[in-house]
């Protein structure tokens, strides 16, 4: 009788929405306000004389724009470096991430001896927690103690002097092999779940037909997977490029040029510099350009999906 | 669709008035402080110690003598270095902040900009037991010229050049060096297997900016100029810091290493003697615990140029910690009366005695345990021939720029890529054009 | 893969091989640093310590107060978990069911703020945190529950898009059965959908809770000495006079084995849960 009334109450019209309510209340309150006051902060003159009371701010309409996009200017130059270094780094990671954790999870497809074992090792990268996982990294980075250069130099005498990586040129590679380490074990995990999805029999019937590895590989695994690999690329991507933690426990508050992400460029912009107007408007040409590129993707994918179907 | 329309429209007016609040959220900070609070105040300490506990160990029955004394108790929080500026910006932009902190004496003109931090006019310095107290260098890095500061000095604290006495006299160096030309010629016979003759911590942004100031001071050049407008590429400039980047591109009296040192290397070099000389403030407390004992080094002014007068001769920025009080303090007696007990004498020997810095307080200097050495050297320092930072609100942006293009230059030096007047002039030229217009 | 070639099993021992090194040095640098007197990890590289010491397990709780920071994180950590899971079963159960208006909206808006910096919003939220603390009473900036409502939100998306795949992968007869049978919907979820999705749903636990427990840049902003947590607290050993590597290798071990150890034991429900509900 109670539930009757209580169904009566809640209309299936009225249901759903009520389901979704506190997701929706929660996101409006942590995300979605919050960036529309930060996208009103990027009209403002927003310097250290005028944080403590926004309202005095004098509105600057795209003074903030102009400046990270006059790119004849040092501010605008520096802000498109830090742009082209975040997306050659993005390329790079989420490919080398993708391609490593493809690679493992179809050689981990069959049971061997030792096999769980191994799969806990893959996950543990991903397990730990960022600054201490980055912070290990950043201490076998060390030119004079670090781990690498003793290997690299001391042992294997690959190099003829102890390279830098946390500062100078090498630090890009340096940031490159930490995104991988950290990131690829998410694709493979992503991935092993995906090649559950794959029927043995379809294996079979091309090993009937005379199928080798590398074919049955490129014939059923990699297709199979398509629709996996197109959401795990999206997130990898979106994950890498506003990836703070990672550049900011490696190489502190002042990134070297050749690993300026962009997250640490904006963080320095307004937090360091104290222009959060102008920090603002960078970040808001960062959502423009992530919203974009998301798009294009989805648009492309989904239209390509809809002819497979 | 109609419902979209109504569920967006919706959306747009809550946000829109959210937003009005949060917009607004700093008024209520535009009020001047009151005392509706009087028995309680929370103050937030910098990280002075060798760890946040070991500050909390060293404060806390200070603090209850002043509770003891005033009946105010006082709710401490040690905040780390990496997290204090954020949090102090932060509570100036909700006004939700402690009433008193510590603050870095080079942030003080910047924070005075803010409009956040209470200022000492001479009735409120009366109220602490007055201006005079302190050291004029001290009181001149606590905000800009012409203003009533924002801050009082707590901790000061000078640069030195230690020098390792046995290895000077294992390479034949009677004394310390005075000039520069000695400086190198000194390192240069210290620089020999595997040893060098000085450290510098160059991926560290702050020591960067510190040193290329003081080097900058001797050559002449002021960084801003009377109007306050950066000056970051003068000639003058440009012949400091590549003075000091010649320490390893040119001299190579420093390791290329170096430019990679931010976790306080240098220190460590300089006490397990893989180097003769390193640049450093109140480093005493610091290589007693890596084992190295007050006789084995020494300490002396950071040279100058042959022939110097004047402010060339300045051989250290004036570093220490200042105190604030934030301006909308709910206990504003009580919170002058912490400023005062702080700076009052007994504290002043106390704390200083065991951080190892030095009192600003002239009249807590003549304390016996400020007559190591170590801090005779760096209080002759400190009183003569220390300069403050530019306190300009811009300051942290210079600080930021200029450490940074130092770092960048280093670390070119360190990979052997040549550093001329060019490339020096180059690098600053880009700082200075990302300064602010303001 | 059936009948893979030797020369195929050759490559997979020794490209799992090396994985398996570059996966787990920094591990084992972790661990052999860990064991270290100061001097050793300020000094050149070594593998082995000179002397075995077990001094950085003690000190990293004197030098930190590592164990009320630890305190802090479970609670945050916890509390953002279970508040995630539970406001994401809500809501996929919504989208997974029912058909409405704003449905597609829904999603892709709560996905899209998987797009947004960070760095945009963390002032402001700031501010609307200190704005509803002055009007309401609700403390929520310093307080451990902000940070739960801020770092549920992180793991949201991802959990709610998740448990729509797992919930879309349970077949509907079941609960509307059980709706004929005159349940309610909420019934229908509480005791057919919830059990069935159980692997989906501690996917989604692990990945939140992972989330939470590692988050810097929020934490060092809206936390303070009675708040703090682990990930931010972590940054105590590099203190302005000295790093003690042996200490922040040690931390960062006492500090990983819970997450870690959760995983690990959990991992199998993670593909469980992802095989039916991610990545169909």
């Amino acid at each position: 009788m109670r539930q009757r009334l209580g169904r009566l109450r809640l209309t299936p019209k009225g249901l759903p929405y009520l389901l979704l309510l506190p997701a929706l209340l929660l996101e409006l309150l942590i995300h979605l306000v919050p960036m529309v006051v930060g996208i009103a902060m990027s009209f403002k003159q927003l310097t250290q004389f005028f944080i403590r009371d926004w309202s005095s701010a004098p509105w600057t309409g795209l003074g903030n724009y102009h400046l990270a996009v006059d790119f004849s200017a040092p501010v605008g130059q520096s802000l498109l470096n830090s742009f082209w270094v975040t997306c050659a780094f993005t390329i790079l990671a989420v490919g080398l991430s993708w391609l490593v954790g493809t690679t493992a999870a179809i050689m981990m497809q069959d049971a061997f001896r030792g096999r769980g074992l191994l799969r806990a090792a893959f996950l543990l990268p991903y397990a730990l927690p960022v600054y201490a996982a980055v912070i290990t990294w950043s201490f076998m980075f060390q030119r004079d103690t670090g781990l690498v250069n003793h290997v690299l130099h001391d042992q294997l005498h690959l190099t003829s002097d102890r390279p830098f990586w946390l500062i100078g040129d090498n630090s890009f590679t340096a940031l490159v092999v930490v995104s991988v380490w950290r990131s690829w074990p998410f694709a493979f995990l992503t991935l092993t779940a995906g090649l559950q999805n794959i029927p043995r029999e379809l294996y079979e019937a091309a090993a009937m037909d005379g199928a080798g590895v590398w074919q049955q590989i490129r014939r059923i695994t990699l297709p199979s997977l398509r629709p996996v690999n197109l959401v795990l690329v999206l997130v990898l991507f979106l994950w890498t490029f506003n990836d703070f933690n990672t550049p900011y426990v490696l190489f502190g508050k002042s990134a070297p040029e050749a690993s300026d992400l962009i997250s640490i460029h904006i963080y320095q912009s307004s937090f360091v510099t104290w222009n959060f107007g102008a920090g603002s408007a960078m970040s808001v040409l960062l959502l423009l350009f992530l919203l974009l590129v998301t798009s294009v993707y989805l648009f492309t994918t989904s239209r390509r999906r809809g002819a497979d179907d | 669709m109609r419902i979209n329309r109504l569920a967006a429209a919706t959306a747009v007016v809550a946000t829109l008035a959210l937003t009005a609040t949060a917009c607004g959220g700093g008024s209520s900070t535009g009020g001047s402080g009151d005392n509706s609070s009087p028995k309680t105040l929370t103050y937030w300490a910098s990280n002075q110690g060798t760890s946040l506990e070991n500050d909390k160990q060293v404060l806390e029955p200070e603090l209850r003598k002043f509770e003891q004394q005033t009946g105010i108790k006082v709710k401490l929080e040690v905040i780390p270095w990496s997290d204090l500026l954020n949090r102090i910006l932060a509570a100036t932009t909700s006004g939700q902040g402690p009433d008193v902190l510590n603050i870095g004496n080079t942030w003080s003109a910047s924070l005075q900009a803010t409009g956040a931090l209470l200022s000492f006019d001479d009735a409120t310095f009366g109220k602490i037991g007055g201006k005079d107290r302190f050291l004029p260098a001290t009181i001149a890095s606590a905000g800009a010229a012409g203003k009533d500061p924002a801050a009082v000095p707590l901790y000061s604290m000078a640069y030195g050049l230690y020098y390792n006495k046995k290895m000077f006299q294992a390479a034949g160096i009677e004394r310390p060096p005075a000039t520069w030309d000695e400086l190198i010629a000194d390192g240069q016979k210290l620089t020999k297997d595997g040893k060098y003759g000085i450290a510098v911590e160059g991926g560290n942004v702050s020591e960067n900016v510190h040193h290329a100031f003081t080097l900058g001071k001797q050559h002449g050049a002021d960084f801003f100029d009377a109007s306050g407008k950066p000056a970051f590429d003068a000639p003058e400039a440009v012949a400091a810091i590549k003075q000091y980047v010649d320490l390893i591109a040119k001299d190579k009296i420093a390791a290329p290493g170096n430019a990679e040192y931010a976790n306080n290397q240098t220190l460590t070099d300089f006490a397990t003697g893989k180097v003769g000389m390193m640049m450093w403030q109140s480093a005493g407390a610091n290589l007693k615990s890596h084992g190295m004992n007050p006789d084995d080094y020494g300490v002396a002014p950071v040279p100058v140029p042959a022939g110097a007068s004047g402010t060339k001769l300045t051989s250290s920025m004036v570093a220490g910690i200042n105190l604030a009080v934030f301006k909308n303090t709910k206990n504003l007696n009580g919170a002058l009366d912490f400023v005062k007990f702080m700076t009052g004498k007994d504290e002043q020997i106390q704390l200083n005695k065991t951080y190892g810095s030095i009192p600003p307080v002239a009249d807590a200097q003549g304390d016996a345990a400020f007559a190591t050495p170590e801090l005779q050297a760096l209080s002759k320092v400190l009183g003569s021939s220390a300069q403050p930072l530019p306190q300009v609100a811009n300051e942290s942006q210079f600080e930021t720029l200029v450490g940074t293009a130092v770092k960048n230059l280093l670390a070119a030096a360190a990979a052997g890529k040549p550093v001329t007047d060019e490339s020096v002039k180059a690098e600053l030229t880009k700082a200075q054009q990302q300064m602010p217009a303001n | 893969m059936i009948n893979p070639p030797a020369s195929f099993r050759w490559t997979r021992r020794i490209v799992l091989a090396l994985l398996a090194v570059f996966t787990l040095v920094p591990v084992g640098v972790m661990v052999s640093s860990s064991l270290k007197p100061l001097q050793d990890v300020q000094g050149p590289f070594r593998w082995i310590p000179s002397t075995l010491t077990v001094r950085p397990y003690f000190d990293i709780w004197k030098t930190v107060p590592l164990g009320k920071y630890f305190i802090n994180s479970i609670i945050v950590a916890g509390g953002a978990t279970v508040c995630s899971v539970l406001i994401a079963i809500l809501a996929a159960y919504g989208v997974s069911r029912y058909r409405f208006r704003g449905r597609r909206l829904f999603t892709v808006t709560v996905l899209s703020t998987q797009m947004f910096p960070g760095i945009l919003f963390l002032l402001p939220l700031f501010l609307i945190f200190v704005n509803i603390g002055n009007s309401t009473g609700v403390a929520l900036y310093g307080s451990r529950g902000g940070l739960i409502l801020t770092y549920l939100t992180f793991s949201l998306p991802f959990s709610i898009w998740m448990l729509v795949g797992y919930f879309d992968s349970i077949p509907r007869d079941l609960d509307e059965a059980a709706l004929v049978d005159g349940c309610g919907p909420v019934r229908a979820l509480v005791q057919i959908i919830v059990p069935a999705a159980v692997p989906g749903i501690v996917a989604v636990a692990v990945y939140a809770f992972m989330t939470a427990w590692g988050e810097v840049l929020f934490a060092s902003v809206m936390t303070n000495d009675e708040t703090r947590t682990l990930a931010v607290g972590l940054q105590g050993y590099a203190t302005l006079n000295d790093v003690y590597w042996n200490q922040v290798m040690a931390a960062s071990l006492v500090v990983s084995v819970p997450v870690v150890a959760g995983f690990l034991l959990l991992q199998r429900y993670l593909v469980a849960g992802l095989t039916a509900g991610a990545v169909k």
